[in-house]
């Protein structure tokens, strides 16, 4: 009933307004059109220059409003993020200016330069010294930010620092999974055919295979595979080797302010280097809850919005103390090789439960 | 029917016509079939664009308000959704995430390609080219109504798509593969999927059908005197607009047909190394690379931006200086950055791609390339201020769109400074700052372009004119609303918040934004009803509106206002009149206007 009452309102507030529209032409007609023309013109005059002051009050209480829910509300959480900030902030200040500028110029124009029969239109067809004028600075103007911009671009896509610390990431719909090098620091070869979400959601290549022309690569055994969590280590740049079992999805990594496809076939890279524990985090950000959420940010299936990860920022010892408690998955994958039988009887507990996530993912 | 035969037949009605001393029945020949259906008036087939389009703007606009229901109110349950839409689209109430990224990935398609291509270009080349140019009907009208068929064949197949079992394409508008390729990762790409793609077929085919001929008809025909550089700019910004498109639509169906080849008979050249979960089975697929289809994609996708913008551009430069009572300031630069935008319009497609895993070197070309585009863009916007100052400015509907139209192209263009610097757009892409520049500067604006030239050229579409009131409160509302819609996603974004999710409530990161999108969505309701008044309006206004009484209504130098008030098919009584001038002579020596027909006086000043 409340329903039908609502659209009956709206359906008549929408009669109103036309009628009221329609009356106001048939006076406009009566009135005389050049009269009521002119008093259009005034009011809609005024109302520009409104919507000019309003506007940029209602900018400035936008930004009041929102700007402490952005990221730029407190520092970035690496290296790479702070140039970006940096950037974000000149690009801010030069697009800004020119905004209030222009919107003014063009909003000022509107109301000063309307209709008046006292006015003679100024014949101004073109010049050349105006126009050279603002083909050059704005020229001038991005050819700073390109430069600034570049210099950026090429130290965030050049190459890791040696002692990085790699996480291969692979994307599938929609969850993602993390591989760690192991004890070797290499991680092993793997092929996709061999994927199976029971105990190899990646594929590695633990045995010969004749039927698709594969040999047992060693360098796999002690390659650790988990899901959900990847923990890195503060001040210890990262290199992800990026990846995906399906379809395209996206590492998307606001904190950090990094972001890289995931594209089945062709793998891709991205470092940084964290500047903060999580812990840290949680105090500079006041949330008890903050985390460092992995959020695919490439359009990847009804599960999209799901596809979530965490990372851990922790330090070195602490790093190495959680890498300690973690089995390859060549072992929890075949118990009966485990070389070190007696003495991981917890761990496998923990292989239990990630293998138990991996598949019900 | 070449323009030599129009203007015998022509002539003969004309004659016909004195001997009646009648104004009514230039077309007593023809049936309401040849009329208003197969028509093959350049005038007729606007129309039957305009309200195609309109239609679609309808349909894309009322799916953007079911999904910002979703974003907006992600915890109440609207029992009547399911009711209406039933069980796929929303069940219990709730927008399903199938039906959320149906609706999106609809609403994208529709309001870029069927809305702001079809229903911009197509209304305005055909109208306006014509028209402005003093020709009587396209090179070739029979291309031209074809056109319109096979747009409208594509809207048929587009819309049964949102009917099969397991929904219309929802994979975004993009379609990107493997998720466009492979119905077993997304419903959506099963059937509807094969819809789209004979749909956007289809579209291409009348895209390019109409885009020769709209180049055709303005090298070939234009009437005696007419020299380019005496062209309004409408008319260069939509000679342009085809040229992208011929140019451009091609390649983008190349990357369709591989993409069907990929889908039903077994190729590989978007697919590789690919293990699905939902079958628990590795394709045999290997060696292809799912980043070509994006380049084809984008080869089209980015001049598609321009195509969309230009048509807009040159209205509301015309408008401008109409309203203005003044010349359009630096005409000759205007085109110049037409044709500098047109250019590098092809040259910055992998600006979408900064994120893929794109050699840097070559990101670094299209950063450079792509910023190289503000350049022109700011010599257009300082040129339309320039024509602003010291006119005499009326604010028709038209002009208060137009003025609109140039608020928002700043307000967007300059986030394009954002994003086009690759550095930036690492963080930024594929967020709801994307959303916001976009809407602003490629959706909104050229939604405003299109309301200036429906509410400028109206009277000479109808002889009637639309309702002024109602067209100032349209304009306002649409104004306010587009601001306080998009503007506030500029945080949202600057959040990481990333687009195309269809719940943020798990997300620590995003969650604290659902007061603002409650809000956002409200306003987009708002908003979407003001256009519900302009439809009003529009149809109303048809066969009730206040009738146009004096030819040249506006004071207008162009060639469309020497024609009949209702033109028939053929556009100009008798001859089509002679062009001695270029057409923004506003204000010149003393005089308000002076129309292209008026041959320069021997005392008239030099400009």
């Amino acid at each position: 009933m409340t329903t039908f009452l609502i659209i009956a309102v709206i359906v008549l507030f929408f009669v109103v307004v036309f009628q009221i529209a329609k009356v106001s032409d048939y006076v406009s007609v009566i009135k005389g059109e050049e009269n009521a023309r002119k008093q259009n013109n005034k009011i809609n005059g005024f109302l520009m220059l409104a919507f000019m002051i309003l506007g940029l009050i209602g900018v400035w209480y936008c930004n009041e409003l929102l700007f402490k829910k952005t990221l730029l509300a407190y520092p970035a959480a690496s290296n790479h993020g702070e140039k970006v900030d940096e950037m974000l902030w000149l690009t801010i200040w030069v697009t800004g200016s020119v905004f209030v500028a222009t919107q003014i110029l063009l909003f000022w124009f509107a109301f000063k330069y309307q209709e008046s029969d006292k006015r003679k239109v100024f014949f101004f067809p073109h010049s050349n010294k105006l126009e050279a004028l603002w083909t050059v600075v704005p020229a001038i103007v991005l050819a700073v930010l390109v430069i600034i911009g570049l210099k950026n671009w090429f130290s965030f896509t050049g190459e890791a620092p040696d002692n990085a610390l790699q996480v291969e990431v692979v994307g599938k719909q929609f969850g993602w999974v993390f591989r760690y090098e192991g004890a070797d620091k290499k991680f092993g070869k793997k092929y996709y055919k061999l994927i199976n979400d029971v105990d190899n959601p990646l594929g590695l290549i633990w045995n010969d295979n004749a039927e698709l022309n594969l040999k047992d690569d060693e360098k796999s055994h002690d390659d650790i595979v988990l899901t959900q969590t990847m923990y890195i280590v503060k001040d210890r740049p990262v290199k992800l080797i990026i990846g995906s079992r399906d379809v395209i999805h996206d590492v998307g990594l606001s904190h950090f302010r990094m972001k890289m496809d995931a594209v089945p076939g062709i793998p891709t890279t991205m470092w940084f280097t964290p500047k903060y524990t999580t812990t840290e985090m949680k105090k500079i950000t006041n949330n008890p809850n903050f985390a460092y959420e992995i959020s695919c940010d490439q359009m990847c299936g009804n599960g999209h919005y799901s596809m979530k990860g965490n990372i851990e920022v922790v330090t070195q010892a602490e790093f190495d103390k959680w890498m300690a408690s973690k089995p390859a998955a060549y072992v929890s994958a075949h118990p009966e090789k485990n070389p070190k039988a007696d003495s991981t009887k917890p761990a496998s507990a923990v292989i239990a439960t990630a293998v138990k996530s991996v598949v019900k993912n | 029917m070449s323009n030599e035969a129009v203007l015998q037949a022509e002539s003969a009605i004309a004659t016909h016509h004195e001997a009646h001393g009648e104004h009514h029945d230039h077309h007593h020949q023809e049936t309401f079939i040849s009329k208003y259906v197969f028509s093959m008036d350049h005038k007729m087939i606007a129309k039957q664009f305009l309200i195609t389009g309109m239609v679609w703007a309808v349909i894309g606009g009322l799916m953007s308000v079911l999904f910002r229901l979703q974003l907006g109110y992600p915890d109440t349950s609207f029992p009547w959704l399911e009711d209406l839409l039933g069980k796929f689209w929303a069940e219990k109430g709730h927008i399903t995430a199938q039906g959320y990224y149906a609706l999106v990935t609809t609403h994208g398609t529709v309001l870029v390609f069927f809305v702001l291509t079809a229903g911009l270009s197509g209304t305005f080349a055909n109208f306006l080219i014509p028209l402005q140019v003093g020709a009587r009907d396209m090179a070739s009208p029979f291309m031209n109504m074809l056109s319109y068929w096979f747009f409208f064949a594509a809207s048929i197949v587009m819309v049964s798509s949102i009917f099969v079992e397991t929904g219309p394409f929802s994979g975004g508008w993009t379609a990107y593969p493997p998720l466009s390729a492979l119905g077993d990762a997304s419903p959506g790409s099963k059937t509807g999927m094969d819809l789209w793609l004979v749909a956007m077929a289809l579209f291409v085919v009348s895209s390019l059908l109409g885009g020769l001929n709209y180049i055709a008809t303005v090298l070939n025909m234009r009437t005696k005197g007419m020299s380019m550089t005496r062209l309004p700019l409408t008319i260069w910004a939509l000679f342009f607009t085809a040229v992208l498109g011929v140019l451009s639509f091609p390649v983008l169906l190349s990357g369709f047909i591989l993409l069907i080849f990929d889908r039903n008979f077994g190729t590989s050249f978007y697919l590789s190394d690919i293990f699905l979960t939902t079958t628990n089975t590795a394709l045999p697929n290997e060696g292809g690379s799912a980043i070509l289809f994006q380049h084809l994609f984008w080869f089209l996708g980015h001049p598609e931006v321009y195509i969309i913008l230009l048509p807009a551009m040159g209205m509301v430069s015309e408008i401008l200086s109409v309203n203005s009572r003044k010349p359009i300031f630096g005409y000759m630069a205007m085109i110049g950055s037409l044709f500098a935008i047109a250019i590098l319009a092809f040259l910055v497609w992998a600006h979408h791609m900064f994120v893929t895993g794109l050699n840097p070197f070559l990101g670094s070309i299209f950063v450079l390339l792509t910023l190289l585009i503000a350049v022109p863009s700011a010599i257009k916007v300082f040129n339309w201020l320039t024509t602003l100052w010291r006119g005499n400015i009326r604010f028709t509907p038209a002009m208060m769109f137009a003025i609109g139209f140039v608020s928002l192209f700043i307000s967007g263009g300059l986030t394009g400074i954002w994003l086009g610097n690759s550095a930036l757009d690492i963080h930024l892409h594929d967020t709801y700052f994307v959303i916001a520049h976009f809407h602003i500067v490629m959706g909104v604006a050229s939604m405003f372009g299109m309301f200036a030239g429906v509410y400028h050229w109206y009277p000479k579409m109808y002889g009637r004119y639309l309702n002024t009131s109602l067209g100032y409160i349209h304009f306002w509302i649409t104004m306010i609303g587009a601001y306080l819609i998009f503007w506030p996603m500029h945080y949202e974004g600057l959040a990481g918040m990333p687009r195309r999710y269809y719940d943020y409530s798990i997300w620590e990161s995003f969650k604290n934004f659902g007061e603002l999108n409650r809000f956002i969505s409200t306003v987009a309701m708002i908003v979407f009803a003001a256009q519900i008044l302009f439809i009003a309006n529009f149809f109303y206004s048809i066969w009730k509106g206040r009738k146009v009484t004096t030819l040249n209504p506006y004071g207008s130098n162009t060639l469309e206002w020497t024609t009949p008030i209702n033109p028939g098919h053929g556009n100009w009584v008798g001859e089509i009149p002679e062009v001695h001038r270029w057409p923004y002579d506003y204000g010149k020596d003393g005089k308000e206007y002076t129309s292209q027909t008026t041959p320069v006086g021997a005392d008239e000043s030099h400009h």
